[in-house]
């Protein structure tokens, strides 16, 4: 990429890291509110659901709009990128978008419907299961790879699914349930924390368990991740990714462990699904869609990518500013009676 | 059905069920903000009372809002994906300023108005409101920035047949878009107002929270009889811009085959589209050119002045489209100036006959939105990108079987779960504000559920059900 220079080089790589903070920001604020929705069937208690449920209620649409942003910071800065990827994730996308209907619906329908919201324990519960599954899938089918002829998607409805597929899929499922868990141990009481203590700690194995069998497959399966991570002096650079994942999750294990730890479980969760997510980056790197479509072939127009940077430096601030107030307003262990239904 | 068809068709769909929830909530959000600050200024609770009512069904109309807007800000990719390719360096940031600007404003303070009664101070609250109301009309702001410069596209330049910005303003400010977003935010506000006009007049009928209902009324024939008449004028200075950047669009509207003359107004026709003749027409002489160009004698381009390829290829559904559009609205305008009239009179509230069609009218303001936007995006037709982009080559390159499977999908899932939604808050509504005063038991006109009144005074704390309406 040495022929790109100034900010023909800079531009496209500026607006990445804007879109990757984005997403980061998505799984781990959207994946403790679908991990709630995950973990709904191992607590059918009524009342536990109400309590579970206006946990998140205050946020769950924030957490959302990161996956707006996403999507159209992808049409924004990579148009390219984005008229591939949709079309060759369609079926997992469409799947997706209709899930997450059902669940989002299901925090106002649940509380009109009582007492008979059943239904929307089951549409809350299930489409937050199928959402997670199919993100999964769809990061999957990302870095599987994507057959791209003359810059469009030439590849069939079902090119995504592949074995590797379905590992990534479930293990975001287990993912979201673990950072859910970990949501609950801190927002909760009694009983309730005490049992999320206790799935915490399945779900935490279980997540490594995917975490290092998804290290352990890609290098395999792509040749070119293998290359990125174990040639010399990469593998020098890269080793603090697996040191600091090892860190946090005995951070997780312990603060799980022990009922004196509210906060540790949560945000060394968060710091396991960060770190996994800079392995997939690093991986990806500089591919936006693997593997013919990179941050440089799909930018948008210099003068695109500049005037929504421009947006993004002066409000991205205010945002965050007014999510950390809200989560500020609404910190603490829920009480009894928060919902305004 | 070939894929471009069935792309069209699940994008129709998709958004004309989407619209109707940020139609509604633009309006809703400014009304619970209104009603907040009267309470904080005047300390009567019975606005507190409707701010909350109103909030509970804003609730879930925004959450129907938001999760059918995320398939759109995906649809452009998954199923128009050489539009977002053609477009996207312009049309790209426009969306993404709405998303940065408005929805995580909007999503954000929603959780503080709904949640923070108990936490947050009354006047955080009035200010969450004022927030939402702000980021839902800046959501329609660049939207509809968007959307227009796709009917008038201005401030870029075409290289290898994709769309680069030269000037943001000229963009942002393309030339439809002022009337359009003025257009638009009106008809928002109307339709809500219609909406809490036709729950006020529903509870006066059957002497229900006769405070709250009052107060509801009183805003809703005020604002119905201010922003009727601008609506108008709107709407005609839209016509003017339309028929200056889009003729091609307003001859179709008007049914307009051939120009021979000073144009008619057709008021009614049956439009024949191979024979390009209209059919049991009523028009009124000369007053087509009076409309379209504030002139008595002048002419205007006709169908036949336009290639076939470059004029919408169906006359039928932007012809009635505009007209069932343009007839609600002349019949709002009426309904708020006769209720200006009674309110003048001291009749408001006890005239049935005027509650009674009030009380119907509620869906109008839907059906005129609909009707509009069928207009003017039918109207643009054969181009996504107005003079730049055809829609038959907008599309993705993917099957048309796959397209289908997904449009079946939305259509089902929209269908149930909407439906369902609409249903509750209708179930809201009757149930109608809590702690409300108890409503005189021995009112003159007794409704055939009359007897029922005093129980559902007893219950109203309670989550039964009252037989309201």
């Amino acid at each position: 990429m040495s022929e790109l220079a100034g900010s023909a080089y800079w531009l496209p790589l500026i607006c990445a890291a804007v879109l990757g903070f984005a997403v980061a920001m998505y799984i781990v604020l959207d994946g403790f509110d679908l991990g709630i929705g995950i973990l709904f069937p191992f607590f059918p208690r009524e009342i536990d659901r109400d309590q579970m449920m206006n946990s998140v209620a205050p946020f769950w649409d924030g957490n959302e709009t990161w996956l707006i942003l996403g999507g159209t910071g992808l049409f924004v800065m990579f148009p390219r990128a984005y008229a591939v990827v949709m079309p060759a994730l369609y079926v997992p996308l469409i799947t997706m978008l209709l899930a997450l209907v059902f669940r989002g619906v299901a925090f106002e329908f649940r509380w009109v419907a009582k007492p008979h919201h059943r239904k929307w324990d089951i549409a809350f519960s299930a489409g937050s299961i199928v959402a997670a599954l199919c993100q999964g899938f769809m990061l999957g089918g990302l870095l599987g790879g994507t057959r791209v002829e003359q810059g469009h998607f030439a590849g069939g409805a079902f090119d995504w699914l592949t074995p590797f597929t379905l590992v990534c899929g479930f293990g975001l499922v287990v993912g979201y349930a673990l950072l859910g868990a970990t949501w609950l141990v801190m927002k909760m009481t009694g009983n309730l924390e005490r049992r999320a203590r206790r799935s915490g700690r399945v779900l935490l194995v279980g997540v490594l368990g995917f975490i290092v069998l998804v290290s352990v497959w890609t290098p395999l399966e792509f040749e070119r991740i293998g290359e990125r991570w174990f040639s010399w002096p990469n593998i020098l650079y890269l080793s603090p990714v697996p040191l600091a994942t090892a860190f946090f999750a005995v951070v997780c294990w312990r603060g799980l462990a022990r009922t004196r730890f509210m906060f540790s479980p949560f945000y060394s969760a968060g710091g396991l699904f960060v770190l996994a997510y800079i392995g997939l980056v690093i991986s990806m790197m500089p591919y936006l869609v693997p593997p013919a479509i990179t941050v440089w072939n799909a930018a948008a127009a210099p003068s695109s990518q500049r005037f929504v940077l421009i947006g993004i430096a002066v409000l991205l601030p205010f945002i965050l500013g007014y999510t950390v107030f809200v989560y500020y307003t609404f910190r603490g262990k829920v009480r009894a009676d928060e919902g305004y239904h | 059905m070939n894929a471009v068809l069935l792309a069209r068709l699940q994008f129709a769909f998709t958004i004309s069920v989407h619209i109707i929830f940020p139609a509604f909530t633009i309006g809703l959000s400014a009304f619970i903000a209104t009603l907040l600050i009267l309470w904080q200024r005047t300390g009567r609770e019975h606005f507190h009372r409707l701010a909350r009512f109103w909030t509970k069904i804003f609730a879930v109309s925004f959450a129907m809002g938001v999760v059918s807007g995320i398939p759109m800000s995906y649809e452009f990719g998954s199923n128009w994906s050489r539009f977002s390719e053609v477009a996207g360096n312009v049309v790209g940031p426009l969306i993404g300023y709405e998303v940065l600007t408005a929805f995580f404003l909007e999503a954000t303070f929603l959780g503080v108005l709904l949640f923070g009664w108990k936490r947050t101070p009354p006047w955080l609250q009035a200010t969450a409101a004022v927030l939402i109301a702000v980021g839902t009309a800046m959501s329609a702001f660049w939207i509809l920035s968007a959307n227009s410069w796709m009917q008038t596209p201005a401030g870029h330049v075409m290289r290898d047949g994709i769309a680069y910005p030269v000037d943001w303003f000229a963009i942002i400010f393309n030339p439809s878009f002022p009337y359009r977003l003025s257009h638009m935010l009106t008809a928002a506000y109307l339709t809500t107002s219609l909406v809490v006009l036709a729950v006020g007049a529903r509870y006066l009928l059957v002497d229900a929270f006769k405070e709250e209902a009052r107060t509801m009324m009183r805003m809703g024939v005020g604002m119905l009889a201010v922003l009727g008449p601008v609506q108008l004028l709107l709407g005609d200075q839209h016509g003017l811009n339309t028929l200056k950047y889009q003729p091609a669009k307003i001859a179709a509207i008007e049914a307009h085959w051939r120009d021979t003359g000073p144009m008619e107004l057709v008021l009614f026709a049956l439009p024949d589209e191979h024979a390009k003749v209209n059919r049991a027409a009523i028009v009124i002489p000369h007053l087509g050119s009076l409309i379209l160009t504030h002139d008595w004698n002048a002419r205007v381009p006709a169908l036949a002045d336009f290639a076939e390829n470059a004029r919408p290829p169906r006359v039928t559904i932007v012809f009635f489209a505009f007209r069932i559009m343009v007839g609600i609205g002349l019949f709002l305008i009426a309904l708020g100036l006769t209720g200006a009239v009674l309110w003048l009179r001291g009749r408001l509230f006890t005239s049935r006959w005027y509650l009674r069609s009030a009380g119907w009218a509620w869906p109008l303001g839907f059906i005129a939105i609909l009707a509009g936007w069928l207009t003017t995006e039918n109207g643009r037709q054969p181009y996504v990108i107005y003079g730049i982009l055809r829609t038959q080559d907008a599309t993705s390159p993917i099957a048309a079987a796959t397209v289908a499977a997904s449009f079946v999908a939305f259509v089902l899932v929209y269908g149930v779960v909407f439906s369902i939604g609409i249903y509750y808050m209708r179930k809201m509504i009757r149930h109608g504000p809590h702690g409300a005063a108890v409503a005189e038991s021995s009112a003159p006109h007794a409704l055939p559920n009359q007897p029922l009144a005093s129980a559902r005074e007893s219950t109203r704390e309670s989550r039964a059900e009252p037989p309201v309406i």
